[in-house]
């Protein structure tokens, strides 16, 4: 009953706000106490080693991974738990499903459904959620894969496209549910190079677009070009955030210098 | 265009010279112009002749069906379409039907409980999933049919509390009641494992995927899990339904006059015509297994949409496909 609600309650200003997120798997600490407040409309670029925890935090965003203490909200809205006097509780599976419904994922394996067309993996969340009747889900596809380019890929299967199609088809439908904050898990990872350019291109205009985007990513030159911030986390805390032409090109600590000289 | 190969030539010429050391390897003879047009494929010599054995003993077992005196042929089409023979037929059919719709439900539910997180259900699953594979289904058919013997009551209890329903069994179950439930709880112990296999080949990302959407867990199974794995289960489960098929003959031991008891009871009454009756009995299980294989073809197809980049022809298309080749090349030889 002393800890009100308030003390919870994020500041309704950030899109993405972060207090004290710790998480462990069989002991091991993967996040170590991360703070962290990302603006709405804002890009941010989480660097770091593998195993540094970079990718639970971004899971731990829409409570694909739970955390085992502290708070993640999104647009103001505690993410996964609700405070009953003074503690946290997980929520129940049907208020997850709502809230993961504003928050899109985009995962390093594209994680298509291979069953369906590229129309029918855009229209399916649409139809899941009874947002919109069959007719107007499949327009409302057909124009989301106009905007990533695939518009006359419509009825192709997943497996009939390249990895960097398939990924753009991907994008297009974590954007199906119009979500406030957009998360890519190494987006190009699983892509030859000559395909990272295309999927690239498409997160570079949903950035101009206004869109909040949380990437984790080792392209360190698409970084400087597009994140207004970035964060580079080592073992489960921030080792350093800022605009990338400090965090990048003029970085303070020495593990930061190491891990970018390794990258680049 | 003949430019760019002699220059190539000579350079694998000069490449090979002796002057380039002791390494080096032995020239290549460039085959001539004319040689460059066509690769003839290779002859598969050993397959032609196993093809040979195989049609010579194809038409020595085709001349035996026809003109073996012992088959009776002319008796046969007398038993395959008699009217016992039918009525058992239709029971066969009957019987494979509800318990093979009873055994799909029960193991669909069974493999859900083997995959959730409850220690219980998973053991609970696996405990009659044991029993009841172990189970002799002879044994298991008479358990159903004399179901009193065992439970004297049927009731619903819980500990502690009163029952919520009672009644007495019957003496005996009704024979078509025993015979199906008994062959439903022995097959849902089979569909169990099938469905479950068929579940945990469909790749953990999908379920991630339908997670990140906020799908509820029954759209996550009818719509994206299920559909995948149906297309490893299909032809595991078509293999069962066969299976069940033709165990379902065991409903002899509750007392139902099945198609194998119809042919049972005719070869015993006129033990002359053993071998039409026989015939005449499996001609009708080999009958219903084509039109399950046939099924199964369709749907496998059905499901390998989006598996397979094109999906596999199906007969009326291979055949339409031959026929017009045949045709091309006809009109070819013609001209």
């Amino acid at each position: 009953m002393s800890t009100p609600a308030a003390a919870y309650a994020a500041p309704t200003s950030a899109a993405v706000e972060i207090r004290h997120a710790r998480k462990s798997f069989s002991g091991h600490q993967v996040l170590a106490g991360i703070d962290l407040s990302l603006a709405p409309g804002s890009v941010t670029v989480i660097l770091g080693p593998s195993g540094s925890g970079k990718s639970t935090l971004l899971r731990a965003i829409n409570h694909l991974e739970p955390l085992d203490s502290g708070y993640i909200a999104v647009g103001g809205e505690l993410i996964g738990v609700e405070e009953r006097r003074g503690r946290l509780h997980e929520l129940a599976p049907r208020a997850i499903r709502r809230q993961r419904t504003r928050i899109g994922f985009v995962a390093q394996s594209f994680n298509l459904f291979g069953h369906l067309s590229a129309l029918d993996n855009v229209a399916e969340p649409l139809l899941a959620h009874r947002r919109q009747a069959r007719q107007q889900a499949r327009a409302t596809a057909l124009e989301l894969l106009g905007r990533v380019g695939l518009a006359d890929r419509a009825d192709a299967y997943p497996r009939q496209l390249s990895g960097g199609q398939q990924q753009r088809v991907a994008i297009a439908r974590a954007l199906a549910l119009e979500p406030e904050v957009l998360l890519f898990d190494e987006p190009t990872s699983a892509l030859d190079p000559e395909l990272v350019g295309e999927v690239l291109a498409v997160i570079k205009q949903l950035a101009e677009d206004g869109a909040t985007l949380v990437i984790v990513s080792h392209e360190i030159g698409f970084a400087r070009e597009v994140a207004d911030h970035v964060v580079f986390i080592d073992g489960g805390v921030i080792v350093e955030q800022g605009p990338p032409s400090i965090v990048i090109d003029a970085p303070q600590h020495a593990r930061t210098c190491e891990f970018l000289g390794k990258v680049r | 265009m003949t430019a760019t190969p002699d220059v190539a030539l000579d350079q694998s010429r000069a490449l090979a010279s002796p002057s380039s050391g002791p390494q080096a390897t032995t020239a290549l003879v460039a085959p001539s112009e004319e040689a460059l047009r066509r690769v003839v494929p290779r002859r598969h010599w050993g397959r032609w002749a196993a093809s040979v054995l195989v049609a010579l003993l194809l038409v020595s077992l085709v001349t035996n069906v026809a003109q073996n005196p012992n088959y009776q042929w002319a008796q046969f089409w007398g038993y395959f379409t008699r009217p016992v023979v039918l009525r058992g037929l239709l029971l066969t059919l009957q019987v494979t039907l509800y318990a093979g719709v009873l055994g799909f439900v029960l193991g669909v539910l069974l493999a859900l409980a083997r995959l959730s997180g409850s220690g219980l259900l998973n053991a609970a699953a696996w405990v009659y999933i044991w029993f009841f594979r172990s189970l002799p289904l002879t044994v298991l058919l008479i358990i159903t049919f004399n179901v009193s013997q065992f439970f004297p009551t049927l009731a619903l209890k819980l500990p502690l509390l009163p029952a919520l329903f009672s009644t007495d069994t019957p003496l005996l179950l009704p024979a078509l009641a025993a015979g199906v439930v008994g062959l439903a709880i022995n097959e849902a112990a089979y569909a169990a494992e099938l469905i479950r296999g068929g579940v945990l080949s469909v790749d953990q990302g999908q379920v991630e995927a339908a997670n990140a959407l906020g799908l509820s867990p029954w759209r996550r199974l009818t719509r994206i899990v299920g559909p995948q794995a149906l297309r490893s289960i299909v032809p595991g489960y078509v293999n069962q339904l066969i299976g069940l098929v033709k165990m379902s003959s065991l409903v002899y031991y509750v007392g139902l006059a099945d198609m194998f008891t119809a042919v049972y009871i005719l070869e015993s009454r006129t033990p002359n015509d053993i071998v039409p009756i026989l015939l005449a009995g499996s001609a009708w299980y080999l009958v219903i297994a084509a039109v399950l294989s046939v099924v199964q073809f369709y749907v496998e197809r059905h499901y390998a949409r989006g598996a397979v980049r094109t999906l596999p022809p199906t007969p009326w298309q291979r055949l339409r496909r031959r026929l017009t080749g045949l045709r091309v090349r006809l009109a070819e030889v013609t001209r």
